[in-house]
């Protein structure tokens, strides 16, 4: 009996590495060895065009040259790391509240056409980034269905916009409405440089153009986050709602009270989710602005694949991607953090 | 607003005003959903418009719906550009990235759900610890491993990389953990192996899980964009079809014909939303799982 176990035992083993195997080969030629490329390639001056062996090491030169050495490349850095937060500070918290308002919406017991409102605000999600990026560019048209929407909408106020080549600020723009242009602030504001761009500069806001894809992201991005929200609603259990009614809670307390609480680790999943993908921002990048108009649409990721394949620097390209790994690695953590801080 | 009914029927003088109060609710919540819905729908109604005008049609006033004359000279033009080899080019890159990562990942799932084996539990770990890494941190080395590997316009390049995910060993780890043991133990003391309860007992349980990961798997392939662009260099025929999409749009600079582009778009979306009608209740689950992960 003893020696059946034990033969069961190395059966066992033998069967789990044997299923394992196509995985595995995989992982370890695609997943891993690229995961420690990606951290060698940043520490030397390859061209991405020559076989990657006659690269040579240059120690933590692209590093400085990304961070620290003023230029172009330190410039461009930090207003790529600009834009990339304006446009995760404008697309997390709308994607993850409306999202949110919708999933409670829909889930409401009595309501009608559930299943078509549900493949209605999907639908977006499943579509091919660069096929509604092409969409988008036909709508955002200065004389395009979006302009004219607006401009009925505000009775003839709205004035045409050029969406996609507008590189001025929404907050310079709101400034500018209240007199306070960049030759009426502080000499301060604008000869101060951090990272290499100037303080008035970094106060810009997402320009209008990076404004066109945020909303496009947000638009795609909502019917995702909504089924998260709903197969979460789905597991409370209803007979909660009907003892808060008894109990004389109006719907808002409701949601307040009961609902919000129990949504905290699924609106932390989606919240991360939205960070991490935000901070990526990519395809509609390339299709739609290429980084235009003045830079104002640079994006981090968009800098990887600019300096790596465009700009054949693929030191520097790997270089920006680890500091983005990082970047995302730190959010992550705050947001538990903050997360856990709370509950606890 | 279950809670608001409940609440407001305490006594019979707040339950009238609680009943029209009730029904403007009901008529703004339905009102507000199918604008909602108009929003999400509407662009796709517009492009599919826009690609049956004639050019001029379209530079003359963009915003107009309906096309004042029909023709199928956009479709036309795809023939010449190349389409339907890209189009041949995705579904055979999705279909094979599919069966093998549905099958790779049952396998590799089952046996960390399952088959107790020596360190385990530490590829379970270093499979999930990849999750973490964004795939834009990957783009650069992977072209690397690449050019290294001689797979740098190849549809070896374009497959190979992609023939198992991490998400989906986790989907398959976490069905099987999910599912009773009993039925295996039977079918072990029947004398069946490791590989026949697998695929006789267990398999079949998994059909669920098996059709959400093929759907997510096919979606995720069909509409991939970055990994194509950095392996195909060169090689027109070797183009998907987001990817030749991306660049038709960049070889047309100023000069967009947008009835050619949002016939190409459109062709690029229509067997996904297909597929998507199909199998809604898939997809549904399958993003359900997503959200199970943290």
């Amino acid at each position: 009996m003893a020696s059946g176990i034990k033969q069961m035992d190395r059966q066992n083993a033998i069967a789990g590495w044997l299923f394992m195997v196509p995985a595995l080969a995989v992982f370890a030629v695609f997943v891993v060895i690229p995961i420690i490329f990606a951290v060698i390639v940043s520490f030397t001056d390859w061209n991405g065009i020559s076989p990657p062996t006659d690269a040579n090491l240059v120690g933590l030169a692209n590093y400085k040259k990304v961070l620290i050495t003023p230029g172009i490349t330190q410039t461009d850095f930090f207003t790529a790391l600009k834009n990339t937060t304006y446009f995760a500070l404008g697309v997390v918290p709308a994607q993850t509240i409306l999202s949110l308002v919708i999933a409670v919406v829909i889930n409401q017991q009595r309501l009608r056409f559930k299943q078509f409102f549900r493949v209605s605000y999907y639908f977006p999600s499943i579509t091919s980034s660069i096929a509604i990026s092409l969409l988008f560019m036909l709508m955002y048209q200065k004389d395009g269905v979006i302009n004219s929407f607006l401009n009925t909408i505000t009775f003839g106020l709205w004035p045409p916009v050029v969406w996609l080549n507008d590189p001025r600020g929404l907050f310079h723009i709101i400034l500018g409405a209240l007199g306070i242009t960049v030759s009426t602030v502080p000499a301060a504001l604008t000869s101060t440089t951090i990272g290499g761009v100037t303080l008035w500069n970094w106060i810009s806001g997402p320009s209008v153009s990076l404004l066109g894809i945020m909303l496009l992201n947000t638009w795609t991005t909502i019917g995702t986050m909504m089924l998260i929200f709903v197969a979460a609603l789905q597991d409370v259990p209803l007979q909660v709602y009907e003892a808060a009614a008894i109990d004389g809670a109006t719907s808002w307390q409701a949601f307040r009270k009961i609902t919000l609480p129990l949504l905290r680790p699924t609106t932390f999943f989606v919240v991360t989710l939205g960070m991490i993908g935000t901070f990526q921002v990519f395809d509609q990048v390339y299709v739609m602005s290429s980084g235009g108009p003045a830079k104002t649409t640079l994006t981090i990721a968009y800098m990887v694949y600019r300096e790596g394949f465009r700009n054949s620097a693929m030191g520097i390209g790997a270089t920006v991607a680890i500091v983005l790994f990082f970047i995302i690695f730190a959010l992550t953590m705050i947001q538990r953090r903050i997360t856990e801080g709370r509950e606890s | 607003m279950t809670a608001a009914t409940g609440a407001t029927t305490s006594t019979a003088a707040r339950a009238k005003t609680g009943q029209t109060k009730q029904r403007v609710i009901t008529f703004v919540s339905y009102a507000l959903l199918f604008a909602l819905a108009a929003m999400f729908l509407y662009p796709f109604l517009y492009a599919t418009l826009t690609s049956f005008k004639p050019l001029p049609e379209i530079a003359a006033d963009p915003a107009h719906l309906w096309p004042q004359t029909w023709t199928t000279e956009a479709y036309q033009a795809l023939r010449g550009l190349n389409v339907p080899r890209w189009a041949f080019n995705s579904a055979l890159i999705a279909v094979t990235v599919t069966l093998a990562t549905v099958a790779f990942a049952s396998l590799a799932g089952y046996a960390l759900a399952r088959v107790r084996f020596p360190g385990s539990k530490g590829v379970f770990n270093a499979i999930l610890g990849t999750m973490m890494v964004p795939g834009i941190v990957l783009l650069i080395p992977m072209f690397m491993v690449l050019k290294f590997l001689g797979l740098v316009d190849t549809y070896g390049g374009l497959i190979l990389p992609k023939l198992v995910t991490a998400y989906g060993i986790f989907l398959m780890t976490q069905f099987f953990k999910s599912i009773p043991t009993e039925l295996e133990e039977a079918a072990r003391i029947d004398g069946a192996n490791v590989f026949q309860t697998f695929y006789r007992v267990v398999m079949p349980l998994a059909r669920a899980s098996l059709i959400a990961l093929t759907i997510a798997t096919f979606q995720g392939s069909w509409n991939e964009f970055q990994h194509p662009l950095i392996v195909i260099t060169v090689n027109n025929n070797l183009y998907t079809l987001p990817l030749g999409l991306a660049l038709l749009r960049g070889n047309m600079g100023q000069n967009l014909q947008w009835n050619v582009l949002m016939a190409a778009s459109m062709l690029t979306t229509l067997p996904m939303a297909v597929i998507f009608i199909v199998f809604q209740r898939y997809f549904i689950q399958g993003v359900s799982y997503g959200g199970v992960k943290e």
